[in-house]
């Protein structure tokens, strides 16, 4: 299995790091070419203006948008959340995002660094896995076709933070900065 | 690191570490207003540093440079959606204090302002905004991890469009670290007293063969194959100060050293960016500064 990292910017090691951990192929994504035989993608966190910035300066925004509505497996964290789902808030004017999943995200919806925050969340299929939110994407509303796995009361109500519809994955926090593989393995299964 | 009433935690070094750790592979510009930061993000900022003056303009103008004015940081906070930093003075820590406030993403306790202590920095694991600090070399680095500190940037000379001593302590740190990794244990006690480092520190950085943060450059970038040079030495992502605002077109340049910094081991994509840019910033030979702005703090 050769599961891609989009390696424009952002946590790129720890993702690569925790697939070939998981005896997965992970080649870097930086250009249109390297799409083509993957069997699925991770869009890392980092800033997502900055990613999609650069996924038109590197000619992959529309490659990516045809894999991605060829069905192809993805799995989104943090800023990679934004980028795939269907409407952003609180972003800028011209914001864009491949709405692959069905989701309402609020940019920064947890608020500035000084609010970023650890928790324990309960993922089902899993058990308790440690939650890392950094200036993370709260997700404010999903459709109908759209699996939550995991929530968190930040004590404004329950809100998703591990999502899925279908092949299409997205986590407001970050798994791949815990060590704990067991999220990229859940997604990994459904490939 | 504080607990919050619903059991999860803010301030942890997980969390501050980890925003440093979303930015790499970025470029963090220096910019005096909200029209420089738009800009900024348009071109790919993955974070904007808000100062009243770039680190040229400072040594321009002498005088005492101290933190920006709480109104110039809000409206930069408030004309982009990307990570705000702003610097206060080496060991100021009410300046600290008042940037947290502000709520500042991270704080640059920064050797381009004027230091207000000459012996100590701040105490930085007092706060839950994260810092970053400037280092020459692996000992002084790991002195402000010892204190806090969770992104490390070699501080290279400030302002002067010369990225000749970027390239010294990034040479620098790398070396001693390599000289680390390659020690046995008994050694590194020896090193670590060498370094003038909290011994935990050396003994990690030995088994892991890296700094237990991100290291960043900064000081004297001002084109994107500056950019291309300290990335391959080892930078996981670039400050970039005067070397932006101060260019023939900053607009032109700021996009050009963002995709040089994705692409920096792609020769064809540097040079592809490279041309036609217009001048860059004039700069100056390090030799002949009044002011050594990489001597203060130690």
């Amino acid at each position: 299995m050769r599961v891609g990292v989009l390696a424009l910017q952002g946590d790129v090691r720890e993702h690569v790091s925790m697939l070939e951990s998981l005896g997965v192929a992970a080649p870097q994504v930086q250009h249109p070419g390297q799409l083509d035989d993957l069997d699925g993608l991770i869009m890392p966190g980092g800033e997502s203006t900055a990613i999609a910035h650069l996924l038109g300066t590197s000619g992959l925004t529309d490659p990516l948008a045809q894999r991605l509505a060829q069905g192809l497996a993805v799995l989104g964290t943090c800023a990679g959340l934004i980028l795939l789902s269907t409407t952003v808030i609180d972003g800028r004017p011209d914001q864009w995002s491949y709405a692959a999943l069905d989701v309402a995200v609020r940019r920064n919806g947890y608020g500035r660094q000084r609010a970023s925050f650890e928790t324990e969340l309960d993922v089902a299929g899993v058990g308790r896995v440690a939650g890392v939110f950094i200036r993370a994407p709260r997700v404010e509303s999903i459709g109908e076709d759209v699996e939550v796995l995991a929530q968190h009361d930040h004590g404004d109500g329950p809100y998703p933070v591990l999502v899925r519809q279908g092949v299409v994955w997205g986590a407001s926090f970050h798994p791949e900065l815990t060590g704990d593989s067991r999220i990229h393995r859940l997604f990994l299964d459904s490939i | 690191m504080s607990a919050l009433h619903d059991g999860s935690t803010v301030g942890s070094a997980l969390v501050k570490r980890g925003l440093a750790d979303m930015l790499r592979g970025g470029v963090i510009m220096d910019v005096v207003n909200p029209e420089q930061a738009k800009i900024a993000e348009d071109a790919g900022a993955v974070a904007v540093m808000a100062l009243e003056r770039v680190p040229s303009d400072i040594r321009r103008d002498g005088g005492v440079a101290r933190m920006s004015d709480p109104q110039m940081i809000k409206d930069i906070q408030a004309a982009v959606t990307i990570p705000v930093m702003a610097k206060a003075r080496i060991g100021h820590f009410a300046e600290a204090q008042i940037l947290q406030a502000l709520d500042v993403d991270y704080i640059d306790e920064s050797e381009v302002l004027t230091p207000a202590d000459e012996e100590n920095h701040i105490d930085k694991w007092g706060f839950t905004v994260p810092f970053v600090c400037g280092a020459t070399n692996l000992g002084e680095a790991l002195r402000r991890i010892g204190e806090g500190a969770c992104l490390i940037r070699s501080k290279g000379e400030a302002g002067t469009g010369n990225v000749v001593e970027a390239v010294r302590h990034l040479r620098t740190i790398n070396a001693q670290m390599r000289r680390l990794a390659s020690a046995d244990a008994s050694e590194v006690f020896s090193l670590a007293k060498d370094l003038q480092a909290p011994l935990a520190l050396v003994q990690e950085v030995a088994e892991t063969g890296h700094l237990p943060v991100p290291l960043f450059c900064a000081g004297g970038i001002s084109t994107p194959a500056d950019a291309s040079l300290v990335l391959q030495l080892g930078a996981e992502a670039v400050f970039v100060g005067s070397g932006i605002f101060k260019s023939e077109d900053p607009e032109r340049m700021a996009h050009a050293i963002v995709e040089a910094t994705t692409h920096y081991t792609e020769a064809a994509v540097v040079a592809k960016v490279s041309t036609g840019l217009g001048s860059a910033m004039r700069g100056a030979e390090t030799a002949t500064l009044e002011t050594r702005l990489a001597e203060r703090g130690w």
